[in-house]
């Protein structure tokens, strides 16, 4: 909570009607003085790691070191994921938008004498062009921000997710308000069908559809039906839903409860992954607030419409994003993918109608309710509407979180708003979609990313991971740690999937090490077709993507592996040798000492030499080099 | 009852509602292997042996025989280029993963596999886990003195904390239903303090 | 591990006794105790109705419940995408190496508990490590190896104090 909101929060009131919410809406504006400066400190998950809540903490005592009570005026605020976290942690000075990176809590003093107590910039903490040199003071100037499209993602590093308050002042629940009061459970189902809005969660079916057909359900099977948030994110590089839920719990609330309304639902199940302590925190926060607002529970806001929600914690186990494995796993079992050929909208939780759909498809609805169906389908391109969060990890100059419309051009998100690998090298690869999706490679840096796109290609959409990879990244490497996560994630229940992963793996093991041939560069193809027909759910039938896009696109490189013994990419431990080059070593020792095999001799002063033949590979020689003399071929 | 009509491999057939497409065939005499599939319990739809194709023009999927339901005028093959590519695979994968289950060699020969590419991990084991053991325990006996245990690679049989288990009489159920022989060896592992002894129940 | 006011039937009491329940009652004796005794685990059961085996099938499905006490320090390195391109598992050997424990293992001595995690979302600072929930962010092995210093250290002290 905003220190300045918290001092004079008022007791919640329990609103019963539309006007009120656009009255308290009202009079947290106007309570609100739009000059006044606020230190606006990001609390997403990078910043955090990186010592953001001691860069707060500096920024109260820095307040209270030059006289000024943090509590009344200016602010300290802490926000979720800002977007740019690979130059966290990030402070951003409002009213001017100052935006400052990398701040370490020794430079909080400087920053309220300059920025807070005076409109100065403190320059040398803000965002620099690597190429260009140039510096931008705000989000607006920023390329990263610049170029893309914040709908979804628009509150997140803005408002404080711990206060309601701030988040109705910027909008939240006024499209709960206007769909509670102005339109019938059809009309919502029929705004959603006309948005177009395919599921963010990966498959992309269209979720006006899906709840199209929870209505025919609910007329031959009758109610109670369920709505459930998929928030068990398991991607790995993926942490856009967790951004949204750490920063923007009520969107999905109010998404939620939306989407309650239209299928005549009274309660729903938010599932979230063990792994983000924060957005359950967050969610449970703002699900008791809303509640004493009386924009959940009974009767909200007075419409004769009731609904209320739950958290189930996930327990591990990437599988459970998989819909029916979240059921089981919501009913108390192991979560197993139930083997049946029945949609879930039919037989979903409880074995009752439900619909589900993942955080950011939830956090959309708002968005399309407010601004009407036909006017959102307009975003995007014709068959992907709306736009995207992506995650954008790897070796990217700029890692953060980026929203784009659909059908946004690969090398836009990546080149322009990532800012490319660094040293004006191309990416070699871009991989969507996580563990079911492929690699993209650089002659296709133009596909435009949307669902129908991606699919053609090989890959898939996915949650929205975007793992930009360099020269120094090899396919095989990436295709067997894809393998080795998802033989740890499988359920293990069928065949293909338990077996098969182990074995493609144990495959591209031996590619690993040079052994293996061409033949079975064929076997694994082979194989791999076998799961995508054979197995139970999506974990095993899109497992052999990440391979059949690298041996589409990459093939030359297997072929390196396993005919010339050589990893071109300089990863695979069995190809590859550590040496010193004596031109460039002065002796320093410094490898020598860390070395854990102890296989680095040398006198001080002179040149060093590896014992390739003790040598573990393990890389820490190079790590520790100053100078550069340590080179791998 | 209304009976649905279909055709597998191009040949008219006749359902009861609620019958499979594995029980209709069966029916039939159309042979499908199984694995995982035994009457006296409810399919899983593990072991993946039983998949077909369904075609419809140009579009088509596989499905698991033994949990999709019979449905009017849909057009099923068993035999077809991906049906024999997955059977091969599992079945590959199955005789080096229980290289000491007879049952499974066999069945593997009578569909034309009889070398696996892959290397043998361990040449006692017979447990493929399809599961039967538990689901009979769970469903015919009502015990549930057996589960799996652990997840994907490491998937096992056997009772909590892998101890001998109060909760199992020795009925021999788990024996008897195992396809592979290997709960026989498994079966000491389970049952706690019992009266009856393995020779009795068998012999 | 077990502290002060928790004890198993206050654990019970947060929720109803039913089925559904399970993983929840898992989760909260976990989080108090480290780890779920087959005492506690027979309690759940008792409590929720669920067979013993239901419960240990659960229990030993899902990647964070533990059979075992802990360490008296946890140390997790993330294995997302962007930290193995980064060298994360140049961390867990390295951390095997020097622990002589395998991932998902506790040192002889209790000291250490030496896990692997799936993305933890903290992408921007792969490779991470996460020492008793503290991030560590962009860790090399000299880095490790310095925490690791730190902490056999602070361990010594405590034991010298005694």
């Amino acid at each position: 909570m905003s220190d300045s909101t918290a001092a004079k929060l008022q007791t919640p009131w329990r609103l019963t009607s539309p006007g009120d919410l656009e009255t308290l809406r009202n009079d947290i504006i106007e309570s609100q003085d739009p000059n006044r400066p606020t230190i606006v400190v990001c609390h997403g998950n990078g910043c955090l790691a990186g010592g953001g809540a001691k860069v707060a903490e500096a920024f109260r005592q820095g307040l209270s070191d030059a006289g000024i009570n943090a509590k009344l005026m200016p602010g300290v605020k802490t926000t979720g994921c800002q977007g740019l976290c690979s130059r966290g942690p990030l402070v951003t000075i409002q009213p001017h938008g100052f935006c400052y990176q990398r701040v370490q809590p020794g430079d909080a003093a400087e920053i309220i004498e300059k920025s807070v107590m005076a409109t100065e910039p403190v320059e040398r903490l803000m965002h620099r062009d690597t190429k260009t040199g140039e510096v931008f003071h705000t989000e607006e100037e920023i390329p990263f921000y610049r170029l893309q499209e914040r709908r979804v993602i628009q509150k997140i590093g803005k408002i404080d997710p711990t206060d309601i308050t701030d988040a109705i002042a910027t909008g939240a629940y006024s499209s709960l308000a206007k769909v509670l009061s102005t339109m019938t459970p059809q009309e919502v189902v029929l705004e959603m069908e006309k948005s177009g809005l395919r599921g963010r969660g990966g498959a992309g079916f269209p979720t006006g559809r899906k709840w199209r057909s929870a209505l025919q359900a609910i007329e031959k099977k009758g109610r109670p039906v369920y709505v459930v948030v998929n928030g068990d994110e398991g991607d790995p590089g993926a942490f856009m839903d967790g951004a949204i839920m750490e920063g923007d719990p009520h969107a999905v609330l109010e998404g939620l409860i939306i989407g309650a309304y239209a299928l005549g639902a009274e309660k729903g199940y938010l599932y979230v992954r063990a792994e983000y302590p924060m957005a359950i925190k967050h969610l449970e926060m703002a699900m008791a607030q809303a509640r004493s607002y009386g924009l959940m529970g009974e009767n909200i806001l007075n419409s004769g419409f009731s609904f209320d929600a739950r958290i189930n914690r996930g327990a591990g186990a990437f599988v459970c994003g998989e819909s029916t494995a979240l059921f089981t796993s919501i009913e108390g079992k192991a979560g197993n993918p139930r083997p049946k050929y029945v949609r879930s909208v039919e037989e979903g939780l409880w074995g009752r109608p439900t619909v589900l759909n993942n955080v950011e498809t939830w956090a959309n609805i708002p968005l399309i309710m407010g601004m009407g169906g036909e006017e959102y389908a307009k975003i995007g391109v014709p068959h992907s509407t709306g736009t995207k969060v992506f995650c954008l990890v790897g070796k990217v100059e700029n890692v953060g979180l980026v929203e784009v419309p659909m059908g946004t051009p690969m090398t836009r998100i990546v080149e322009d708003i990532g800012g490319g690998v660094g040293g004006g090298k191309p990416f070699k690869a871009v991989q969507t979609g996580g563990p079911s999706g492929g690699c993209i490679p650089y002659s296709l840096k133009d596909t435009p990313v949307d669902f129908d796109s991606l699919t053609k290609v090989g890959s898939m959409m996915g949650s929205g991971a975007m793992i930009v990879m360099d020269e120094t990244d090899c396919v095989v490497d990436v295709g067997r740690y894809f393998l080795k996560f998802l033989e740890e994630e499988s359920c293990g229940k069928c065949i293909p999937c338990r077996l098969g992963l182990s074995r493609m793996r144990e495959i591209l093991d031996n590619f690993s090490q040079g052994k293996g041939s061409a033949a079975d560069i064929e076997d694994l193809t082979s194989l791999s077709n076998a799961l995508k027909d054979g197995a139970l759910c999506a974990l095993g039938s899109s497992a052999p993507n990440p391979v059949l896009t690298t041996i589409r696109y990459f093939k030359d490189e297997y072929l390196a592996h396993v005919e010339d013994h050589k990893c071109p990419a300089g990863v695979c431990k069995s190809l590859i040798t550590f040496a010193i080059d004596p031109e460039k070593c002065n002796g320093c020792m410094s490898c020598a000492r860390n070395c854990p095999a102890e296989c680095i001799t040398g006198k001080k002063k002179e040149p060093h030499a590896i014992d390739a033949s003790q040598c573990l590979r393990c890389g820490i020689c190079l790590e520790t080099c100053k100078f550069d003399a340590i080179f791998v071929s | 009852m209304e009976k649905i009509t279909f055709q597998i491999n191009d040949r008219e057939v006749e359902a009861r509602p609620g019958w499979t497409v594995l029980e209709t065939a069966r029916e039939y005499g159309i042979e499908i292997p199984t694995l995982c599939f035994h009457e006296a319990v409810l399919p899983s739809g593990a072991c993946r042996l039983c998949m077909v194709e369904i075609k419809d023009g140009d579009w088509s999927k596989l499905v698991a025989s033994c949990i999709y339901p019979a449905a009017k005028g849909i057009n099923v093959y068993t035999e077809t280029e991906r049906v024999s590519n997955v059977r091969r695979w599992i079945f590959e994968m199955l005789l080096a993963q229980v290289p000491a289950s007879p049952e499974i060699a066999d069945l593997a020969a009578r569909y034309g596999v009889t070398r696996t590419r892959f290397p043998v991990k361990d040449p006692e084991e017979m447990c493929m886990l399809c599961g039967l053991c538990q689901r009979v325990c769970e469903e015919v006996v009502g015990l549930s003195a057996i589960s799996t245990v652990d997840r994907g690679v490491h998937k096992r049989v056997g009772a909590p904390f892998l101890r001998p288990s109060d909760v199992c009489v020795a009925c021999g159920c788990c024996v008897n239903i195992c396809p592979t022989g290997a709960m026989r060896a498994l079966f000491d592992s389970i049952r706690g303090e019992t009266k009856t002894t393995l020779t009795q129940l068998t012999a | 591990m077990n502290p002060v006011g928790t004890n198993l039937e206050e654990i019970m009491d947060r929720y109803p006794g039913e089925p559904e329940y399970l993983i929840f009652l898992l989760q909260d004796i976990q989080s108090s105790y480290g780890y779920i005794s087959p005492e506690s685990m027979q309690r759940v059961c008792d409590r929720t109705g669920v067979p013993l085996t239901r419960a240990y099938s659960v229990a030993t499905f899902y990647q964070s419940f533990r059979l075992d006490p802990k360490g008296e320090h946890e140390i997790k390195v993330c294995l997302g995408t962007a930290c193995h391109l980064k060298g994360g598992q140049r961390l867990v050997d390295e951390l095997e190496r020097r622990l002589h424990v395998e991932a998902g293992g506790t040192t002889e001595d209790m000291r250490f508990t030496l896990n692997t995690v799936n993305c933890l979302g903290a992408c921007a600072i792969s490779p991470v490590m996460v020492v008793d929930d503290e991030y560590h962010p962009s860790m090399s092995v000299k880095k490790m190896d310095r925490e690791l210093k730190r902490l056999r250290h602070e361990g010594e002290k405590e034991v010298g104090n005694v």
